[in-house]
């Protein structure tokens, strides 16, 4: 049995394929916050880890850009390094995990830290798009919520939070409003990284391969996370730096250390952490508490 | 000083080192070949190809070899090498009643013109394990290869002529069928979509569905009109030649039901009709998509859709078990952003709670703790 085995297309994807996602890619930088339907493709890596944001990655890939894949902030976990190694196999382009470096960064639940510049795409992996999904399954209920601007589900979701807890208790995908008119998942992002959004000088697109939608931010695009006037939007804190570089208004992964309680809480933008670490003239003595 | 583990290169090689050496098994025991799979485990081929989208018996097998004999993993193999392929154009629509037949039974008439023909089946088997079919009787003489010499009409077709099924739709030469590898689906979704879906889709989603609507939720109240199993002729019209070249043969199974009537003041009464049509031998894929396809078409037969196999969102959007374990499994994923801040969330609002207990006069502390979240994406 001879089973020849393909020869792919740069970056993995036909041309023609290439072409529909960017025509996608085109109205959803047209229409803010608007999720645009496009006929996702199988991909080699399984839907949910990453198939939406690694074809919109494909069909905005050059052989001229420098591309870096994060997964939870850092560029050294698993599904990253997974995908990175895709696109240098089937692209051949050069990948880096310095944030000022790269042309395309893929991202999944992270912002970085280090502001992004113009002409820089971030895109991010997107597993459920519909801001609304949970408060209504149905496709054909929501697209027309949105046709209306229909959105007063969400605020009472969110004042319902308030009664319950005295607080909103949405922490990581939290919803947006794009230019006063699109209710805009932001994928599970913490929302720590929502206000990065706002007026960011990036594009940012958002894949959604499963669930076959692509939105997109343009650069300089008003982001305005929902609250209430006597609720505003918080940024989550901590209470502490770094633990390896010092940095205060970053975001923190706890790393349980022992099994008497032990932790250390450490950058989860893996990237800013080292080239804080190289630049600083050391780390502080590293704190673990209980 | 304490390094955050986080996966990284070398990990990833020796996962899959160990996953090629599990694959391979003992070393003693001679290696599984692709050929032996695609002759000997042809069922598992033919779902992969059929679930997988692509109609390569080769492949497929190679698939099953790959996925350690995991048929969803191997169909996800097919379909990521399928998405890659170009199009060279539309076949021409094949013709099931010109099918040469290797099994054909029906439920509805004790006999019929063409005749039921049993084939290869595992019905009226005894299910008892014996080693003697796979070794023993491999060299007894062969079977007189069974299959049916005079044209053998659909069961549905008879009944039509009487006007007592509804009629298929008409056909349409050159209109637009739909492709839901092509173009994302949209809701309300026609037939041509919703059969599209259903033939890709799971087995086991399908047949649980199915299932459901003969136990009451959806009844349809279903007769097998037919099921037919063999070969069909495949051909595409160049543009170039203006005439249709045949390609090959692909073994389909095909399941037409006889359901429950309809009738208004305008049409008498009519029996309906589902359809399930599945490459290769994949008789209970057929027979459950034909009970979706016909539960599925509750609203456009005027009647209200009240259960899960009678609504399309549901059903579509869940059937596609490469989606559905991609998914599921990408739960294995680190989320430990989104897990961090959930429980500075949480600590915060203990911390609340417990302040507040503290100011509470003692006879009310039997507040609860609200702990209500969906799991993380």
């Amino acid at each position: 049995m001879t089973a020849t085995l393909p020869a792919y297309n740069f970056a993995y994807l036909d041309e023609q394929t290439k072409r529909m996602i960017r025509r996608a890619i085109l109205k959803a930088i047209a229409i803010p916050g608007y999720q645009v339907p496009f006929a996702s493709r199988e991909m080699p890596m399984p839907y949910g880890w990453g198939t939406g944001g690694v074809q919109v990655t494909a069909s905005i890939l050059g052989p001229d850009d420098v591309l870096k894949v994060i997964d939870q902030g850092a560029d050294d976990t698993t599904n990253a390094v997974s995908i990175r190694r895709f696109f240098a196999r089937t692209a051949g382009v050069a990948t880096t995990t310095r944030t000022s470096e790269a042309t395309i960064i893929q991202t999944r639940h992270r912002i970085p830290e280090t502001p992004l510049k113009e002409g820089q795409v971030l895109v991010y992996q997107v597993p459920i798009p519909e801001p609304l999904r949970f408060l209504e399954p149905r496709e054909t209920e929501t697209r027309q919520m949105h046709a209306l601007e229909e959105y007063g589900l969400m605020h009472v979701k969110l004042y319902e939070d308030i009664a319950r807890h005295g607080h909103i208790a949405t922490t990581y995908a939290y919803p947006v409003k794009v230019e006063g008119r699109y209710l805009m998942d932001p994928s599970p992002t913490p929302k720590f990284d929502n206000p990065k959004m706002d007026m960011s000088p990036a594009l940012q697109l958002f894949g959604a391969g499963r669930e076959q939608r692509i939105y997109a931010l343009p650069p300089f695009t008003g982001v305005v996370s929902l609250d209430f006037e006597d609720h505003p939007f918080e940024r989550t804190r901590f209470e502490r730096p770094c633990a390896l570089c010092g940095a205060a208004d970053v975001y923190l992964d706890e790393i349980v250390t022992d099994d008497a309680g032990g932790r250390m809480f450490v950058c989860s933008d893996t990237d800013h952490c080292e080239a804080r670490r190289e630049t600083a003239a050391g780390p502080p003595a590293q704190e673990a508490r209980r | 000083m304490y390094v955050a583990v986080k996966g990284g290169e070398a990990a990833i090689s020796a996962a899959h080192e160990l996953l090629a050496r599990e694959r391979r098994g003992d070393l003693g025991v001679p290696e599984i070949t692709p050929e032996q799979i695609r002759d000997q485990l042809t069922l598992a081929v033919n779902r992969t190809m059929c679930e997988g989208s692509l109609y390569d018996p080769e492949l497929a097998a190679l698939a099953v070899k790959q996925a350690r004999g995991d048929l969803i993993e191997a169909i996800f193999l097919l379909r990521a090498y399928r998405t890659t392929l170009p199009r060279l154009g539309n076949a021409e629509p094949v013709d099931t009643a010109a099918m040469r037949i290797r099994r054909r039974i029906s439920a509805t008439y004790k006999d019929l013109p063409g005749g039921q023909l049993l084939g290869p089946t595992f019905d009226y088997t005894h299910r008892l394990l014996d080693a003697a079919p796979v070794s023993a009787r491999e060299a007894s003489e062969p079977v007189a290869p069974a299959s049916a010499e005079e044209p053998v009409p659909h069961v549905t077709a008879l009944l039509d002529r009487e006007g007592l099924i509804e009629s298929n739709a008409a056909t349409i030469d050159g209109a637009p069928v739909g492709d839901i590898t092509r173009d994302p689906v949209t809701f309300p979704a026609g037939r041509d979509i919703r059969l599209q879906a259903l033939a890709r889709g799971d087995e086991g989603f399908l047949l649980a569905l199915g299932y459901s609507t003969q136990r009451g939720y959806g009844r349809t109240h279903p007769f097998a009109g037919e099921i037919r199993m063999g070969e069909v002729e495949i051909e595409l019209v160049p543009e170039e030649l203006g005439f249709a070249v045949p390609l090959g043969r692909l073994t389909l199974t095909e399941c037409e039901m006889v359901n429950q009537f309809k009738g208004s003041a305008d049409a008498p009464p009519q029996f309906t009709r589902g359809y399930g049509l599945v490459f290769g031998h994949s008789e209970r894929k057929a027979m459950a998509m034909a009970l979706v396809d016909r539960a599925l078409r509750t609203e456009e037969l005027g009647q209200e859709a009240t259960t899960p196999a009678q609504d399309q969102e549901f059903v579509l959007a869940h059937a596609d078990n490469v989606q559905a374990t991609g998914f599921v499994e990408h739960l294995k994923l680190p989320h430990y952003v989104d897990f961090q801040a959930e429980l500075a969330l949480l600590r915060q609002l203990r911390a609340e709670w417990q302040a507040a207990r503290a100011d509470r006069p003692v006879e009310d502390t039997c507040a609860e703790p609200q702990a209500g979240r969906e799991a993380a994406e």
